[in-house]
């Protein structure tokens, strides 16, 4: 029975005489692979050409900054107490006068650490946070030789002043043309 | 001095040295053009990064191959393990001297015919070279002392003695319809019919069989069952490493070039083109030859494509189905051809003549 379009009945025929040659078989098949040469390969060339993460991925935390540049987090522990993987631990400070530039409420972490190792990236720390402070942002935690470096402070969590360019969507032939660019 | 560098010996010793580094050339970028075609077939892109379109990439698979460690077990016979992959390169390089690669050239007077050594069993010499190139890994595949080497060994020499013969008789074939066992001869016969009266025409069968057996005699996919890894790890080159490793894969390319070289010289009329002798009678005949020796490489090309395109189409043969194929197909194939080719010569005799 045919259930769809692509499937193909079983055909167990003896072979005729000019099949068992294997001829008009291997013809078939060299015809198939033939027409593959001129199929153009979908290939991402990674170094150079990055593919872009989709809009919903879950990669490294980042801690945002509020419209001032000042910020959001007030060190409340909402998220350490909701990752399940215990990976987040943090130290409150208060804020001294003149630092309102920094940080945007009284309170603030003044250490912040994410253990990439134990982290599950599941998003449940962004979900806790009652200041929009955390969000797991489109970049993935870079490989490293030594376990002590997988935990990240604030230095690499913070995000940096000037905000990352905005998420696009890019096709194939754009990696293709984007290719083409850096290789002139 | 200055004679001697315009003596038909001098022109031979480079014409010797010339093959030899195109030889080595070709099979050094049949690695290439196998990764890229291997790569286009499979919608892949292929190796691109060492140099523009990765065309540095056999320098540098060489490179590593020479930097590799360089090991030899210690239950292994020391000098049968180094003469394997020396006597597979050996036999390799050998074939091709017989090979008309163009029509003479002419330089400073001299006389120069494109090919080293027209010896008047040609054919025969090749044969008896090719089947040499076994016992390189033969003894490889003994002196490693390794059970799956030397069962690797045992499949090629079997498989060569099987598919000897029916190349053997297929190209008895084509002896009846040339009439010569030298190459250059078969070459010239070719070039009647305008550069068009190539052998195929008479010997189609016999070509597909001479072919069928050349993949088998070259090791090549859908006949490399002596080095397969799915079930003897690496067959007879599984103990081999560093360079020795690179000698043994390197022979089987130049091989592969050799063949193709003899399957376009046999039955693809050489360096015949169409409308040589028109070519011939109107333009300076030594522009006539460089084009002539651009034809053979071109059909050499194709060939050595074709190669490459039935390896990354078919799967290996199963080891009964091979010895079935070379015992009980091609060898009567190649027995009914003979009778075919002697009855349609003796047609063609009575009938218009």
């Amino acid at each position: 029975m045919q259930l769809t379009k692509r499937s193909k009945q079983v055909d167990t025929h003896p072979l005729s005489a000019l099949e068992s040659t294997y001829l008009p078989g291997i013809l078939k098949g060299m015809a198939i692979t033939f027409r593959h040469i001129f199929k153009k390969a979908p290939t991402i060339r990674y170094p150079e050409v990055k593919k872009p993460f989709s809009s919903v991925w879950r990669g490294v935390h980042i801690l945002k900054r509020d419209e001032n540049g000042a910020e959001r987090c007030t060190a409340c522990g909402l998220c350490a107490l909701a990752c399940p993987a215990e990976a987040i631990t943090m130290e409150a400070a208060e804020r001294k006068p003149g630092e309102e530039g920094l940080y945007r409420e009284e309170k603030y972490a003044a250490k912040y650490e994410i253990n990439m190792l134990r982290c599950i990236f599941c998003g449940l720390c962004e979900e806790a946070c009652p200041k929009e402070a955390i969000f797991l942002s489109n970049s993935i935690a870079s490989a490293n030789y030594d376990r002590s470096t997988f935990v990240y402070g604030k230095d690499k969590l913070v995000e940096p002043v000037t905000p990352p360019a905005e998420h696009v969507n890019v096709f194939e032939e754009d990696y293709r043309k984007q290719w083409m660019k850096l290789k002139k | 001095m200055a004679a001697f560098f315009v003596s038909a010996f001098f022109f031979k010793i480079l014409l010797v040295v010339l093959v030899f580094t195109i030889t080595l050339l070709i099979a050094m970028y049949s690695t290439y053009g196998e990764r890229k075609i291997a790569a286009v077939i499979q919608d892949r892109v292929g190796p691109d990064r060492a140099g523009p379109f990765g065309i540095l990439q056999p320098l540098a698979d060489g490179a590593k191959f020479f930097m590799k460690e360089e090991i030899i077990p210690d239950s292994s016979n020391k000098f049968l393990f180094i003469l394997g992959p020396s006597l597979a390169m050996l036999t390799a390089l050998m074939t091709s001297a017989v090979i008309p690669w163009g029509p003479s050239v002419t330089i400073a007077g001299t006389v120069v015919p494109l090919q080293v050594t027209d010896i008047n069993v040609g054919i025969l010499y090749v044969f008896g070279i090719v089947s040499l190139g076994v016992y390189g890994i033969m003894i490889g595949g003994w002196a490693s002392n390794n059970k799956f080497s030397l069962l690797g060994a045992v499949r090629a020499s079997s498989q060569m003695i099987s598919y000897e013969l029916a190349m053997g008789l297929s190209i008895i074939a084509l002896l009846m319809v040339s009439g010569s066992l030298s190459l250059n001869h078969i070459v010239n016969q070719q070039s009647a019919w305008h550069g068009m009266r190539w052998n195929i025409i008479f010997q189609p069968l016999g070509f597909l069989i001479f072919m069928v057996c050349a993949f088998a005699e070259t090791n090549r996919a859908p006949f490399d069952l002596p080095e397969c890894e799915t079930e003897l790890i690496g067959g007879y080159h599984t103990e081999y490493s560093s360079m020795k490793l690179g000698m043994y894969l390197f022979s089987e390319y130049i091989n592969m070039f050799v063949s193709s070289a003899v399957m376009a010289t046999l039955y693809f009329g050489g360096y015949n083109f169409p409308f040589i002798d028109w070519c011939g009678a109107h333009w300076n005949a030594n522009l006539v030859s460089v084009l002539a020796v651009a034809t053979m490489f071109a059909k050499v090309f194709i060939f050595i494509f074709i190669f490459m395109w039935v390896r990354w189409t078919l799967p290996r043969f199963r080891y009964d189905q091979l010895m079935r194929l070379g015992w009980q197909i091609l060898i009567p194939l190649s027995i009914l051809n003979i009778f075919l080719t002697g009855g349609g010569i003796l047609l063609v005799e009575n009938l218009f003549k």
